[in-house]
């Protein structure tokens, strides 16, 4: 069984988000750069597959060159080997984009399922496992908390919790799986990991590699475009409900949300 | 020309979802704002009877898309069926609320009409005849105004409980028509074989309009049932911090945040919940905030419409009391 997980480098969650001078992009110096949250699942649903039947697991990252560094840190989990796709033209590209880019270097490879985030913790779109799916003309199954591969390889049964309640899906294969956290426990590298991981295989391509037209990409080719980026509409702090004992502030609390914020 | 504001209902068992009046509402404020028609899909099995209730809600036209294949939501044969539409119709915008389906959906849609989308959207508006989209971008430390360049129909979904429901009004009604579309079995890859209902019984986070949420101040799964007892009195549906899951006190699903659910309830208590960002990302469009922390420095109170500094083994059982007052 051959799994490609797609990998998206993100601002860590801790980050502090500021906006640049244009008032379009953010500022990017300073900004701790990880692995998306969501394809740590990906990876490690992607080992447990491979120790159960077998195959080669590839990650496939696209961005600027520090997105070898997380590529890396998925070798170390144990994938067998990385894609990086980087270009200047890629820079500014929408999730579309992305994902004609990905759709390019995956489709002459061998693969029965790929994994994606359910999305991006920077943009919060959640685009480009579904986009990827529609180019390479196969089935997506978005949000997954489970997968069950069929004994023969050939199908698969996943669980996709919605609201209210879990729908299991079964799908033919290849397929592509968007992952959501209650899947698995990502597991750390380990240091042999570590070293293994230095001599892994890990190819760059271009856009001229892909053969795909430049034009196509970047800020340039963005169906949606930013208009301007704000701050957050400000929370301001509220008030304390003061009291001797709880059941005075509770009391208060109670008469606040009744009379004031109308919301019991 | 492009033309015409589109939005997508969402049924389950037959029955229209909530989140469809929140987009037909604001889909009929676009449609005025531009003097154009609002049109409603609705996709289902055995399932016209219900287009007169979305002509109260605001739409000019109905078009229902009837088939067995379409009684449960599958990507595969829903995209497949709007696709084919909105080819044959061209209209201008798209919507639906971004539900789990509506994510779905917009996502593999927008990706087969080679049209740009905007995800999970808290505002919209229009300029010169074009859609305008305000969108929280980076769990909420930043917004995005977002326009669409050169694609048709301007597509995006909208966050549940941000958009203002209108009065259904009995007076209206919009026609109804028969969708014709071609659907091929050989296009259907996925099929849903079972179902199986929350243990909880009570309205996803998502779609609550209250939430009383407890994190790692509960101290234990067993005392949950204090946010399960206010929980039921006033209403509100039960959430949790990362800790709190971790820990394995309660399930996945009831995670608030931005590995979590991203909820907007009219009313949020937290409950020994200190206010990380991450946390914070999930909720921040909540309407109004409650703190129950005995912190008087957890970051949470600079956040919170209300605080109460004190002990919540104390605080919410007295809570439960006092809110029977006014219910
Ligand atoms: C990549 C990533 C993603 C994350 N995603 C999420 C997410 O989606 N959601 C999320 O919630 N977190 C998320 N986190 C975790 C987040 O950083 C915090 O660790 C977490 O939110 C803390 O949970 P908490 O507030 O329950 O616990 P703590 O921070 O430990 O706070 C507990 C609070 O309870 C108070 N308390 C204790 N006892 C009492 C009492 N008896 N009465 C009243 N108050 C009391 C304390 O004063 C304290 O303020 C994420 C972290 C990372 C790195
Ligand atoms: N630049 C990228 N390189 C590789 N994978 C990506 C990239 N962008 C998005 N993805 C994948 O798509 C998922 C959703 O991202 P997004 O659609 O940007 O929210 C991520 O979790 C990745 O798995």
């Amino acid at each position: 069984m051959n799994i490609i997980v797609c990998l998206k480098q993100v601002p860590d969650t801790e980050a502090q988000i500021r906006i640049a001078p244009d008032g379009k992009s953010i500022i990017t110096q300073d900004i701790k750069w990880v692995m998306n949250p969501y394809d740590e699942y990906g990876v490690e649903e992607a080992l447990r597959l491979k120790e159960k039947f077998g195959g080669e697991v590839t990650v496939v990252g696209l961005g600027p060159k520090r997105v070898t560094e997380s590529i890396r840190t998925a070798l170390a989990m144990g994938a067998d080997k990385g894609i990086l796709i980087s270009d200047e033209a890629l820079e500014g590209s929408d999730g579309l984009a992305v994902a004609k880019a990905l759709a390019a270097a995956i489709k002459n490879l061998d693969y029965d399922l790929i994994f994606t985030g359910q999305r991006g913790v920077d943009d919060d779109m959640g685009v480009v496992g579904s986009a990827l799916a529609e180019l390479l003309d196969i089935p997506n199954l978005s949000v997954i908390v489970k997968v069950e591969v069929a004994e023969d390889g050939k199908s698969v049964k996943v669980h996709r919790p919605v609201e209210g309640q879990t729908l299991a899906i079964e799908s033919s294969l290849p397929a592509l799986i968007t992952t959501q956290k209650g899947l698995n426990e990502p597991r750390y590298a380990s240091l042999p990991g570590i070293m293994k991981a230095k001599k892994k295989p890990l190819e760059e391509k271009t856009l001229t590699d892909l053969g795909v037209d430049r034009a196509e990409f970047g800020a340039g080719a963005r169906k949606v475009k930013i208009i301007q980026l704000t701050p957050p509409p400000e929370r301001k702090a509220g008030r304390i409900v003061e009291g001797e004992t709880p059941q005075e502030k509770a009391a208060g609390l109670a008469k606040l949300l009744h009379e004031e914020a109308k919301a019991i | 020309m492009a033309q015409g504001v589109w939005t997508i209902a969402e049924q389950r068992d037959g029955e229209i979802r909530k989140i469809t009046y929140e987009i037909v509402s604001e889909g009929r404020r676009l449609a005025d704002a531009l003097g154009q028609e609002l049109t409603v899909l609705l996709l289902g099995s055995n399932i016209k009877d219900k287009a007169a209730v979305l002509g109260q809600y605001g739409a000019d036209k109905v078009i229902v898309a009837d088939d067995p294949r379409l009684a449960v939501y599958t990507t595969d044969a829903y995209s497949s069926v709007i696709a084919e539409l909105v080819k044959a119709n061209d209209p201008a915008m798209l919507l639906m609320g971004a539900s789990v389906q509506g994510k779905d959906l917009s996502a593999r849609l927008s990706a087969r009409l080679g049209v740009g989308m905007a995800q999970d959207c808290t505002a919209f508006s229009t300029e010169d005849g074009n859609l305008v989209a305000i969108r929280p971008i980076y769990a909420g430390k930043a917004y995005a105004k977002v326009s669409f360049e050169n694609s048709w129909p301007q597509m995006a979904t909208a966050r549940p409980k941000v958009m203002n429901t209108n009065e259904p009004d009995s007076s209206r009604s919009a026609q109804v028509i028969d969708a014709t579309f071609s659907l091929d079995d050989s296009a259907l890859k996925t099929k849903v074989v079972d179902f199986m209902k929350d243990e909880s019984g009570k309205v996803d986070l998502t779609e609550a309009d209250k939430i009383v949420s407890g994190g790692r101040g509960m101290k234990g799964p067993e005392n949950y049932q204090i946010l399960e007892d206010l929980a039921d009195l006033i209403g509100a549906s039960v959430g949790a911090s990362r800790s709190a899951v971790d820990a394995g006190w309660r399930p996945h699903a009831d995670q608030v945040g931005q590995t979590g659910k991203v909820v907007s309830p009219n009313l949020y208590i937290a409950c020994g919940i200190s206010g990380a960002i991450q946390h914070m990302a999930g909720m921040s469009t909540s309407k109004v905030i409650v703190a129950i922390n005995k912190d008087p420095d957890a970051p949470i109170f600079q956040k919170a419409d209300y605080g109460v500094v004190g002990d919540l083994f104390d605080v919410v059982p007295a809570l439960a009391e006092q809110v029977k007052k006014y219910l």
